[in-house]
């Protein structure tokens, strides 16, 4: 059984607080806590952050809806630091980098099966193999900066191998762009997911860059320009997909449910029961987010919100190893390369691609210095024994 | 409360593959272990290219007092030995006043940890505190009796900074016990001790006499430091090990 969208008003807007001690509470622990509970940390402030870049956009271009979005961006804000400040002060920044791809592979492999959409499922596919070998490259990093196994991270939920070499992700912007779902006929989960994606992977672009230069190692701040670089692409990519006729007030619906189908998801999966606690109160405020947005849609558009995102929500995004599908996956399509808005064979690449990655390529590739002949090992590459289990 | 004693108790501590014997063996299957183990020479070549193409931290800023130097005998050294002497002393500088803070951080613990150690020990961590900030005081002095600038950051006052980075960390997170705050605060102190040799060997070696016999003091306080904290870690840690 999923949630009726709009049965539940949630939290009201004027009753969601928070103090500063509740923004930085206590954090997971990165050695305790389940692997998926830090991807929902992750994807949720993925989706946060996401909520508020869209929120100060549309304020931008409606002078009418400024306070509105402005009351819920407050909330929004908070939300998003209560949630990020569940992060460890243990976790290195290489290895919050293993949780972010680990979110990237996990998250857009579940999203690519339950995706209805067959064009929108291959490009899912398609950026899922690129952000699986970023893990592989940034394993590689973190093993010889670091001397850690980029396992303790990922707990065997997730492989460590190379996937679409990142060294020819790289391309012209208009291999970038794809074809948009149809506003008028797609499924509302169809647009949740498309939402979801640009989300996860603009979060994942700011972060990169933000950390970025925090590193020392030359090599470390090269691989980080150079996969920054990629998650542009994939931002660039995933919101391609949204139907640009969507309208402000449409957008900030389909946001808010986004939100809700999120949470939702991580109020069914989470077994620590203080951050299951937190999931709760925030699909509560989010449902109240949804219902100023849906009266808002109501009374500018004159149209009934459940034909933008349905009655109900689908079944929860499946938080757990989508190990199988990701090597099928990578078996089948890891020479794909895009084309304009459709992929081809790797020998059918457009020459603008090819000449475009060969300049930036042309003084050293960063991804493929860092990870030169390397294999993941338990215990790092160093313990060349396998660990009897 | 946490049982700061207690910083290694048994539980569901999910890194290790023996936790996931499942999705453990599935990663195992998925290895490629018929390649060749790698050597990571590219990585190697790369970062000696860096290194080869590097500039600098920083400098060391001229003394902005001919006068000081004169009076104080430095004018006599020849090529960049007082700019050494007053790098590494904005390090000690640096280090001091950073050690201050990192034990105001181990005080809180003890604070939290009532009874753990006896009264005595908190005791002496105050005035190990209250020494590493007159330690600091007395380097300024040093500086200023050169000529040169105590205020500034020097390139080693700048690297200790960021070598001390993770035993801040250590120590601030309030979840980290006693016994894990004073293993950070005893990598802190062994460091400190060197840093002191090396002060005592360069005022020595460049003539500055009364600061070498400032700084064998202060080495002294250190040794006393380091013992302390050994004894309360070792202590701590031992009557864990006893728990278990």
């Amino acid at each position: 059984m999923t949630l009726a969208l709009f049965e539940d008003r949630g939290t009201p807007l004027d009753q969601q607080r928070f103090t500063w001690r509740e923004l930085a509470g206590k954090p997971i622990s990165k050695l305790d806590d389940d692997a998926f509970t830090r991807v929902r940390v992750i994807l949720m402030n993925g989706l946060e952050n996401e909520a508020l870049r869209f929120s100060h956009a549309a304020a931008r271009f409606n002078g009418e809806l400024r306070l509105p979005l402005a009351e819920v961006r407050r909330v929004e804000q908070h939300q998003a630091t209560m949630v990020n400040w569940l992060l460890g002060a243990d976790h290195s920044p290489l290895e919050t980098t293993i949780g972010y791809e680990q979110v990237a592979i996990e998250v857009t492999a579940a999203l690519a099966q339950q995706e209805p959409d067959p064009y929108l499922a291959q490009v899912y596919r398609f950026g899922l193999l690129e952000d699986f070998d970023h893990m592989y490259r940034y394993s590689a990093l973190l093993d010889r900066l670091e001397g850690k196994d980029s396992n303790n991270i990922l707990q065997s939920y997730t492989d460590v191998l190379p996937g679409r070499p990142t060294v020819v992700e790289h391309r012209a912007p208009e291999h970038d762009l794809r074809r948009p779902f149809d506003r008028t006929t797609a499924e509302p989960l169809t647009k949740l997911n498309a939402l979801t994606l640009t989300a996860a992977e603009h979060q994942t672009h700011d972060y990169y860059m933000n950390i970025g230069p925090l590193f020392a190692d030359p090599i470390a701040r090269q691989l980080y320009a150079e996969i920054a670089s990629i998650e542009e692409q994939h931002v660039t990519q995933y919101e391609s997909l949204l139907d640009p006729s969507q309208s402000l007030l449409e957008n900030w619906l389909l946001h808010e449910a986004m939100e809700v189908y999120s949470y939702y998801s991580c109020t069914q999966q989470e077994p620590n029961p203080r951050i299951k606690a937190i999931w709760e109160r925030m699909l509560d405020y989010e449902l109240g987010h949804l219902h100023t947005a849906a009266e808002l849609f109501k009374k500018h558009e004159r149209r009934d919100p459940q034909e933008i995102v349905g009655a109900s929500l689908p079944e929860p995004i499946p938080f757990q190893s989508q190990r199988e599908f990701v090597r099928e996956t990578l078996a089948n399509e890891v020479d794909l390369r895009p084309s304009g808005a459709d992929f081809v064979g790797m020998e059918q690449e457009p020459q603008a691609s090819i000449d475009y990655r060969n300049y930036m390529n042309s003084q050293g590739s960063p991804s493929e210095t860092v990870a030169a002949g390397y294999h993941w090992r338990p215990g790092t590459e160093l313990s060349r024994k396998v660990v009897n289990l | 409360m946490q049982e700061s004693i207690d910083p290694t108790r048994l539980g569901a501590n999910r890194t290790g593959m023996q936790m996931s014997p499942m999705h453990g063996k599935e990663m195992l299957e998925g290895m490629d272990t018929t390649a060749p183990e790698a050597d990571g020479q590219a990585l190697a070549e790369a970062r000696l290219d860096a290194i080869r193409e590097a500039g600098v931290l920083g400098t060391v800023p001229a003394p902005a007092t001919l006068k000081g130097v004169a009076k104080s005998g430095a004018a006599m050294l020849s090529g960049d030995r007082l700019q050494v002497f007053v790098d590494k002393l904005s390090e000690r500088l640096a280090f001091e006043r950073g050690g201050t803070r990192l034990y105001d951080g181990v005080l809180a613990k003890f604070e939290a940890h009532p009874g753990e150690l006896d009264e005595v020990a908190l005791e002496d961590v105050r005035d190990i505190r209250d020494e590493e900030a007159s330690h600091a005081l007395m380097i300024q002095e040093c500086i200023f009796a050169l000529g040169c600038d105590p205020t500034a950051q020097t390139p080693s006052a700048d690297l200790v900074g960021v070598e001390t980075m993770g035993l801040i960390q250590a120590v601030s997170d309030p979840r980290t016990t006693l016994a894990q705050t004073l293993h950070a605060a005893l990598a802190a102190e062994l460091a400190d001790h060197a840093g002191w040799e090396t002060l005592i060997l360069l005022a020595e070696s460049i003539g500055q006499d009364d600061m070498a016999a400032r700084f064998r003091e202060a080495l002294q306080r250190e040794n006393e430091h380091v013992q302390k904290v050994r004894s309360w870690h070792n202590a701590l840690t031992l009557e864990t090990s006893e728990l278990m």
